[in-house]
């Protein structure tokens, strides 16, 4: 026999168990008291480790093909298993932009010999993110990539026609749009929320009711033509109540929020530092409360970490001219316990559905986000709460350094994550 | 006071009366037969401009020799600014040359907060207009002109009444005045249509009006804000006639202020937009003086800023006898 | 710095004393205030120049002009301390032109405010003269230059400091000299 021997770890948060991974699956749970013994495997000792199902996140940028010098799709993945994920999504604004088959393929292909986690590439919705025609959505859905999740994430479909017949399209091989709510009339040259902070800092105002508004129209339509819509990266709590009202009327709508929008606020402007610059802006504490609140109701599905990097010139100059953007992967089950967990908010079990389970089921991803039985595949996270740790730039393995974490104190750290049974963190360290 | 002068929030009431005392002195120098001090011999002074704006560079210029700094004229016409370099590689390039102070405008708000603390350069940064954020050395010769008129050139401005009129959205000048007039104890009151105040404007220490003839009888100060017609495609007010019939300082107007109240404009005027010939250059109107009281205010921050060590550079063992 | 302990130098009447002599030595110097213009140098210069004027106009019998001058804008160790605020310049109606000009300090060390003051006053005019009455001269000079009046020649070490405090401002007159603490 051989595998992993995972020694004393909490399954969701529980009793302590000892876990046998072998041949990419979990071979058998049992209880310390037992003993378990499996001659040949390694064993790592877990006490006090909460094990997760890996997680899954919804909505990275991995900028490749494109813009490498900010992040590949290896060092992006490597990210991404740091951060005890193991699978994510690519999102479709590269260079070239991910509207075609070729494409998607080329992206899915990297991620497979990469192999720090799953890729699951997101097609565009429209040719070149341009709002103009529809993408060839089923070419991307039939590729070798399996394309289920449509967005042209960075920019908003907003045009309620395209919107609809999108909504519609998918419909024939179940596939979701992910809208990018933005109003784009409403944000012309918008710079951060806009509210009191805006209003003494001279930068132009976003305001709530751009990204509320198409919220409204784009539930409205998924009702009115029975599709599936998926909201990327809700950031107010205008937008949490007609998400309720939308799933009080039974509407195919799921939503995500990032770690940093369940954390930081519009405050952070206040330096002018282009690492607090991300789309949707940072909102108010208020709008944090709301988006916690509905994280631990359900109404928000999913915490997605709209990972983001940036080169260094394009963050070090003045906040107007810098680039939209910060880097999730790494910290965001940290912000999660911070934010959600150590506030009583959720409970493990509950964070493996918003990190995993939930995410699994809208990308439609199979393997992924399974429940840590016997017989499952061994796709599973490691993590200790009791650390807390100081973020540093040194800790980052993203090709970019924009992370509005830095030198924060945050709970949490990703001990190992194996992905199908081989460890792609061991110790706190990447594996290969 | 800061070793920055980037808001007028920066500026605590001891910091605002110290800067408007030692400009009361320097005006002085500007009446003297050798108009030039030796204090700054030997320091920099950088004006890097990247929006033009000939009034302001020239006013920091002549306050930079009068104190007998050095001055370089750096404008982002002609220079590696308009071809991409960055703000970035620019204040690289001012470090090297040793820029004891960087008085910098730039279109972008907050470009002089990151050129004072991104770790770029060590001098002193002076924000000389930002985008839509701050002007505070407009402010202070402001608070200047009506400490002069108004107070006899000493003390606060406490009771004070000024209404600001018009853009304040997108105005730097009425954000800085807000704040400066607040900390010296003036009351405030901004008078705008609604589309051009900005959304969250009920936070600042003034009080609100979309009135301008209710208001105007009861101030001791109003300031015409610069309107730019541009802002009429955008939908900000309907016209130009519109706007001046609602919020333009006309003859009508000017007759119904108080006896005593000065009239300003921070420049440059749209005449017959939001200010009258008759009011731009009527006996109520200090503009004329507005630019003159510019030099010594701006001569007084340089002085304050650069003429002493930072407190944290001095080594008092090593003090001579004074 | 030093305190209001230390050793007492002068009380109020050998204060009083010095200044009077200083007065007659003006008007003798000068063969009586014609022209005579006093310019006192912040901050107890110009409350021993008041006192001066007054001492020559009770011998005279008519007012002499007094000013102040604010040397802090020509001072060459401004970079060595924090901005100094400055403090009024007043020079009387009728100017420096042609004036014999007694600049009046508290004390005399090292003689860069003097040189500051020699500098403030070419920008403002031509006097016909400029004279230097202190109250204390404690040595210790930097630069050529003297007084041409001196209440009290008061040999110091360098680490000592000389205190003169005025009715005017701190309540008492008197002179102390104390060790500079911190050293």
């Amino acid at each position: 026999m051989s595998g992993y021997l995972l020694r004393g770890i909490r399954c969701l948060g529980g009793e302590p168990v000892d876990m046998h991974l072998e041949n990419g699956v979990i071979a058998e749970i049992s209880e310390p008291s037992k003993k378990l013994r499996v001659t040949g495997a390694k064993t790592v000792q877990g006490d006090g480790l909460i094990a997760l199902p890996g997680l899954v996140d919804l909505h990275t940028h991995l900028r490749e093909p494109g813009r490498e010098d900010a992040e590949t799709v290896d060092s992006g993945t490597r990210a991404a298993a740091l951060g005890g994920y193991t699978a994510v999504h690519a999102m479709a604004n590269t260079d070239p932009v991910a509207d075609t088959a070729g494409v998607v393929e080329q992206v899915w292909r990297l991620g497979k010999e990469a192999g720090f986690c799953d890729v699951f590439p997101v097609g565009a919705v429209t040719v070149g993110l341009r709002g103009e025609r529809l993408a060839e959505l089923g070419a991307m859905a039939d590729s070798a990539a399996r394309v289920r999740i449509f967005s042209d994430d960075g920019k908003c479909v907003s045009d309620p026609i395209l919107m609809r017949r999108a909504l519609e399209y998918v419909k024939s091989f179940g596939g979701v749009i992910a809208q990018h709510a933005q109003e784009p009339r409403l944000t012309e040259g918008a710079q951060m929320n806009e509210g009191d902070v805006s209003a003494v800092l001279g930068l132009r105002g976003w305001p709530a009711v751009a990204e509320e508004a198409i919220i409204a129209r784009d539930v409205l339509l998924a009702e009115h033509v029975g599709s599936k819509l998926h909201v990327c990266h809700v950031s107010t709590a205008g937008s949490v109540e007609i998400l309720r009202w939308a799933k009080s009327r039974g509407i195919a709508v799921t939503a995500e929020v990032t770690p940093h929008h369940l954390l930081l606020t519009d405050e952070m402007a206040r330096s002018y530092n282009p690492l607090y610059k991300v789309n949707p802006p940072l909102r108010t504490a208020r709008d944090i409360d709301s988006l916690r609140l509905a994280l631990a109701e359900g109404v928000i599905d999913a915490v997605a970490t709209d990972h983001a990097p940036h080169s260094i010139e394009d963050k070090d100059c003045e906040w107007q001219a810098a680039a939209f953007g910060m880097l999730g992967l790494q910290n965001a089950l940290s912000v999660v316990q911070s934010t959600m967990v150590d506030t009583k908010l959720l409970t493990w079990a509950d964070v493996a559905a918003r990190m995993s389970t939930t995410p699994a089921r809208i990308g439609q991803v199979a393997n992924h986000g399974r429940p840590l039985s016997a017989g499952e595949p061994a796709n599973i996270t490691l993590y200790d709460p009791s650390i807390t740790r100081l973020v540093s730039e040194k800790e980052l393995v993203s090709k970019s350094r924009n992370t509005p974490y830095l030198g924060m104190t945050l709970p949490g750290q990703v001990i190992a994550t194996f992905l199908r049974g081989s460890p792609t963190v061991l110790a706190g360290e990447l594996i290969r | 006071m800061n070793r920055h002068l980037l808001s007028a929030a920066d500026l605590s009431v001891e910091d605002a009366l110290r800067v408007l005392d030692t400009a009361e002195e320097m005006s002085r120098v500007a009446d003297a037969p050798v108009r030039k001090l030796p204090t700054l011999r030997g320091r920099t002074v950088v004006n890097l401009f990247f929006e033009d704006s000939t009034r302001t560079r020239i006013s920091f210029e002549a306050a930079a020799k009068r104190l007998s700094a050095d001055v370089i004229n750096f404008s982002a016409k002609g220079s590696s600014v308009s071809k991409g370099e960055s703000l970035k590689d620019t204040a690289l390039t001012l470090e090297a040359m040793g820029a004891d102070a960087v008085v910098i405008r730039h279109s972008a708000s907050g470009a002089p907060h990151r050129l004072a603390h991104a770790g770029w350069l060590h001098g002193s940064v002076i924000n000389a207009g930002d985008g839509t954020h701050e002007h505070p050395t407009q402010a202070l010769l402001d608070s200047f002109t009506m400490r002069r008129h108004l107070r006899n050139g000493k003390g606060d401005l406490a009771g004070v009444r000024v209404a600001i009129v018009g853009d304040v959205l997108h105005s730097r000048v009425a954000r800085s005045n807000v704040l400066l007039l607040a900390t010296l104890g003036a009351s405030v009151t901004l008078v705008a249509p609604p589309t051009l105040l900005p959304v969250g404007v009920e936070k600042w220490p003034c009080s609100i009006s979309y009135d301008l003839d209710s208001v105007i009888t009861k101030v001791d100060v109003v300031m015409a804000l610069r309107v730019q017609l541009e802002r009429m495609s955008d939908a900000f007010f309907p016209s130009a006639r519109e706007y001046s019939r609602r919020f333009g300082l006309d003859t009508v107007r000017l007759a119904r202020l108080p006896d005593g109240a000065i009239v300003m404009h921070p420049g440059p005027m749209n005449r017959g937009l939001e200010i009258s010939a008759e009011a731009a250059d009527g006996l109520r109107s200090v503009i004329v003086e507005q630019v003159a009281n510019g030099v010594s205010v701006r001569m007084a921050v340089l002085y304050l800023l650069l003429a002493g060590a930072p407190l944290t550079d001095i080594d008092y063992k090593t003090l001579g006898p004074s | 710095m030093g305190s209001t302990q230390g050793r007492m130098v002068l009380d109020e009447g050998d204060l009083s004393r010095a200044l009077t002599r200083i007065a007659h030595q003006i008007l003798e110097r000068n063969k009586g205030s014609s022209g005579l213009l006093l310019l006192g140098i912040p901050t107890r210069g110009v409350q021993l120049a008041n006192r001066l004027a007054d001492l020559i106009s009770r011998i005279e019998g008519f007012d002499i002009p007094v000013g102040t001058l604010d040397v802090t804008l020509h001072r060459d160790d401004l970079r060595l301390r924090p901005s100094r605020t400055l403090t009024p310049t007043l020079i009387p109606v009728g100017g420096l032109e042609g004036r014999i000009v007694v600049l009046v300090d508290d004390v005399l060390f090292s003689g860069r405010t003097i040189r500051a003051a020699l500098d403030a006053i070419g920008d403002i005019g031509r006097p016909s003269a400029v004279q230097l009455a202190v109250l204390i001269d404690r040595g210790h000079r930097q630069l050529p230059i003297r007084a041409d009046y001196v209440g009290k020649n008061l040999p110091t070490a360098m680490h000592e400091a000389v205190k003169v405090s005025l009715n005017e401002i701190d309540g008492e007159d008197r002179v102390t000299i104390s060790e500079v603490s911190g050293e």
